[in-house]
């Protein structure tokens, strides 16, 4: 509206300002949208609960006690198995048996495992919708990218780690940028829409990792379609002793957000790639390539997804194996959204999601809360950030100014 | 006769604004009532208000000495009440029939749509008022003149007695406006009233028979075209005198800067739309394309900037072909341009001030060093082009998107400007801006020619061309049809060039 442009704002006093300020943050919508999410898992548990119902015919009140009861252990166990269960850690070190110690602080370490290929595949989605391109293909790239790296870890021998491990590395990053680099160069010479490629050449990555897997990659001692272990001098380092598989990847992965961050915000390549997903037609006008930064993107994205992949290979499974990816590609897209794209925020969204991962595998064993309500629970979570909206009604919130960082996504019919 | 709509004391407060402070308006029967402000006085809030958008804090609606309580836009039509926003609200793959009855559907038995009765009806009405508009047209087919009489069709179906017309000449050509004012007279002589917003003085001094002047949220005056002229009309709305006179100094003519000869150049769609022309621009001159709208013009400015490139002929700038090469080349030849659309070729508008600021020489130092972008940098060169160029804005690190159009506007003449520049590029600089701010970049586009930059000026409004130019190109269906030189022809001649009409003599 023209006509209603800002005059000079009246004085208020500072702790009015202060709360004014918080509830405009999209920050705030985010968190909010996390918290409502787990709120709304507890729920369906407690509605879910056939013990719920059982006690119901004998009094409501019982019932939703229960109800109550259940959602406690939900959340207890998901504390328990993604940060660790606090009696437990303060027994073992009082004991000092570093092995109890071990298997007591493992579910924290085990949940920053987790995270690792989220950070990795979320920025990869994340540089994409900075482009205004969405890599739906993320999964297919980290599949290509763990096929590649598993290649250089097996059959390159001799190095010393110093050397293989970057080699391998890099060979996930090709291998995953290749993948990416196909549907971006078919955008930006036919105009081919990259949603639909990059669906289609995640088929392509996921059986042609399976054939390798079941030919020319076969462990040839094993008779299950997994590669042999890849070389001692191309494992990640780990930190720790069995269980914890902690390892450095953790650590390079934040290096790669924080790379992401200067390429985007601190260089000209930024700038331009920024400009093209903003206002693609204004780019033009200022003298950018599309086409240059289409591809140069998805080459890039698809180079980080491959990361995760070569990650994964390099740091945890020391092999190949089929569908060795749950999916870390799909709900990277869901991550990228929560940390609006943002280096920082993608890395607080995988954390979140590694700790999500890990403790819901934990809530299965002891609570008996099948797994997918986690599904649901992040499911939850990403409407409700896709959907603001909910959130500041529920929360009276108000409506924010114009958001400086906010990431324009063409989508569907941009070109 | 007591009037057919009364505003008293409509007041709207929107967080840290008092957009409408106590507004008072009368409509008569059968008159056209012009509201005049500059951007952001608080006319489009008003007319919110009074078609139910907006609940006002204070202030009482009546129609026909009748209070009335509009809560929504239904309870407006049902007053009689109907607004044609600035933007159309019609669904473009529908027919006119259909975006007539959109809402308001007439059904036979069994919940069919009743189409025939419906077109019928637009028949009648189109005929009574000499809308000319097919019923079965598909509007996404239709020119944007007559999308607008749909939108009138739409209030008239409704039996709306008073029509709010939201700056409903912005987006049309000059004969267009002509037939548009045609139609409203037709409108008040057949009973309905008619309030429609605008800026443009020239327009309200023609067609209107009462003016009220709205000025940051308060109604500063009410007038007739009779009483007022349009020196007086600015003044209210800008609050000082306003120079509407530009006094340009005499061209001191140097070499030429660019020279095009025969030129075509294909649209999106391969159709030619430059149709082989030639013509050069001096150092110091600046040279106006008038046309109306469509005639060519948006293919020629980008032919010129690189965004496309002929299919033949050559363009030569400062001694260079420059038919071959990117925007990037051409702009650092010394060439700027300022674009039709700013909002979406000039402007990223979710990006800051500073950022858009730096668009086209982001890359280059002092902004960068090799591959860095020096922030420091970036932010000093903002504050100074803010400066120097009086861009109102809180900080150089909020969205451009949230400046109004005039700051806009300054953004990009102050991003072109402050390159030595030796060839510009001015498509529409003006169009849609406030009296205020299209006096300030008349005056630097004098500036800029005065120092010796060649200046290509596209605009269809025929008094910009008239004021600024050196000389004159008309463009008639992708041709340049004559160079006149300005002093020598008048208004009306240029006029009758624009729609194709050649004298004998030449």
């Amino acid at each position: 509206m023209s006509d209603t442009e800002k005059g000079k704002p009246k004085k208020k006093d500072s702790g009015k300002i202060f709360l004014e300020e918080i509830s405009k943050s999209p920050l705030t919508v985010t968190i909010l949208a996390i918290v409502t999410g787990l709120l709304l898992g507890g729920l369906l548990v407690a509605v879910t609960s056939e013990d719920v119902y059982a006690a119901f015919s004998d009094s409501p009140w019982e019932a939703v006690k229960i109800g109550a009861n259940a959602a406690w252990t939900t959340y207890q166990a998901l504390f328990n198995g993604s940060v660790g269960n606090p009696s437990k850690i303060i027994d073992a070190f009082r004991g000092g048996d570093p092995e109890t110690i071990r298997r007591a602080v493992n579910p924290f370490f085990e949940s920053l495992v987790q995270s690792t290929p989220y950070i990795f595949a979320g920025l990869a989605v994340a540089l994409g919708f900075r482009v205004g391109l969405f890599n739906i293909g993320a999964e297919g790239q980290i599949f290509i990218g763990a096929t590649t790296t598993v290649i250089a870890a097996i059959f390159l021998k001799g190095l010393p780690a110093i050397i293989h491990v970057p080699i391998s590395l890099l060979a996930g990053f090709v291998g995953g940028g290749l993948w990416g680099f196909i549907p971006g160069w078919l955008k930006a010479t036919t105009g081919g829409h990259e949603v639909i490629n990059t669906i289609m050449m995640n088929y392509i990555a996921f059986r042609l990792s399976e054939f390798l897997l079941r030919g020319p990659l076969k462990d040839p001692d094993g008779f299950i379609p997994v590669s042999a272990d890849i070389q001692d001098s191309a494992k990640l380092f780990r930190f720790f002793d069995n269980p914890i598989r902690f390892h450095i990847g953790f650590f390079i992965a934040l290096l790669f957000a924080y790379l992401v961050y200067l390429l985007l915000f601190k260089t000209t390549w930024g700038f331009t790639l920024r400009t093209v997903g903003a206002n693609p037609r204004a780019a033009k006008y200022a003298g950018m390539s599309i086409v240059k930064s289409t591809v140069l993107a998805m080459l890039l994205s698809g180079g980080l997804a491959g990361l995760a992949g070569a990650n994964e290979v390099l740091g945890v499974n020391h092999n190949l194996a089929v569908a060795f990816s749950s999916g870390y590609g799909f709900d990277a897209i869901a991550l990228a959204l929560i940390g609006k794209s943002h280096p920082l925020g993608v890395v607080l969204a995988a954390i979140l999601f590694g700790f999500l991962r890990n403790g819901a595998i934990q809530m299965q064993l002891t609570a008996g809360i099948p797994i997918d309500i986690i599904s649901v629970l992040q499911a939850a979570i990403l409407a409700f950030i896709a959907a603001p909206a909910i959130i500041r009604t529920l929360y009276r919130l108000k409506e924010p100014d114009m958001d400086i960082d906010a990431v324009t996504l063409r989508g569907w019919g941009g070109n | 006769m007591a009037p057919i709509l009364e505003l008293r004391g409509i007041t709207k407060r929107f967080p840290g604004v008092l957009a409408n402070d106590h507004i008072d308006l009368t409509l008569e029967q059968g008159e056209i009532h012009a509201l005049l402000g500059e951007n952001g006085a608080g006319k489009t809030t008003l007319m919110n208000i009074l078609y139910g958008l907006y609940d006002p804090d204070e202030g009482e609606i009546f129609v026909r000495d009748k209070q009335i309580n509009v809560k929504s836009p239904s309870d407006a039509i049902s007053a009689g009440v109907g607004m044609v926003h600035q933007h159309f609200m019609l669904v473009p793959v529908f027919t006119v029939t259909d975006n007539v009855m959109l809402g308001d559907e007439s059904t036979s038995i069994g919940g069919f749509l009743n189409r025939k009765s419906v077109a019928n009806r637009i028949r009648e009405i189109s005929e009574q008022y000499h809308l000319a508009v097919d019923p079965n047209a598909y509007v996404r087919d239709l020119p944007v003149g007559i999308q607008q009489r749909v939108e009138i069709i739409k209030l008239l179906y409704r039996e709306a007695d008073i029509l709010i017309l939201d700056e409903p000449t912005a987006v049309l050509t000059p004969q267009e406006v002509d037939e548009l004012f045609a139609i409203m007279r037709s409108l008040v002589d057949h009973g309905k009233s008619i309030i429609f917003i605008t800026h443009k003085l020239r327009e309200v001094l023609e067609f209107a028979d009462r003016i009220t002047v709205i000025r940051g949220g308060k109604v500063v005056g009410s007038t007739t075209p009779q009483e007022a002229d349009q020196n007086t009309l600015a003044a209210m709305m800008v609050g000082r005198d306003v120079d509407l006179h530009i006094d340009k100094p005499p061209a001191k003519l140097e070499d030429v800067v660019i020279k095009v000869e025969n030129m075509v150049v294909l649209d999106e769609i391969d159709h030619v739309a430059v149709k082989n022309i030639s013509f050069e621009v001096r150092a110091g001159e600046i040279l106006g394309v008038a046309g109306v709208q469509g005639n060519g013009q948006t293919e020629l400015v980008k032919a010129l900037t690189g965004l496309s490139h002929p299919v033949s002929g050559t363009v030569t700038l400062l001694g260079q072909d420059i038919s071959g090469d990117s925007p990037r080349e051409i702009t650092e030849l010394g060439s700027a341009h300022i674009p039709e659309d700013r909002q979406q070729d000039g402007l990223v508008l979710t990006a800051t001030v500073a950022n858009n600021l730096v668009l086209n020489t982001y890359y280059r130092e002092p902004f960068a060093k090799r591959v860095i972008i020096q922030g420091e940098k970036v932010l000093e060169n903002a504050a100074d082009i803010i400066n120097n160029f009086d861009i109102r804005t809180p900080s150089s690190l909020i969205p451009v998107g949230s400046l109004s159009g005039g700051n806009q506007q300054k953004v990009i003449v102050g991003r072109e400007f402050s390159r030595p520049i030796k060839f510009l590029v001015a498509s529409q600089p003006t169009r849609g801006l406030d009296v205020g701010s299209i006096e300030y970049i008349h005056t630097r586009l004098i500036e800029k020619r005065a120092d010796g930059c060649a200046i290509l000026l596209v605009s269809t409004e025929l008094d910009e061309i008239m004021e600024l130019s050196d000389r004159i190109a008309v463009m008639y269906r992708g041709e340049i049809i004559d160079v006149v030189d300005a002093k020598d022809v008048t208004k009306e001649q240029v006029g009758l060039l624009m729609a194709g009409v050649v004298s004998e003599k030449t």
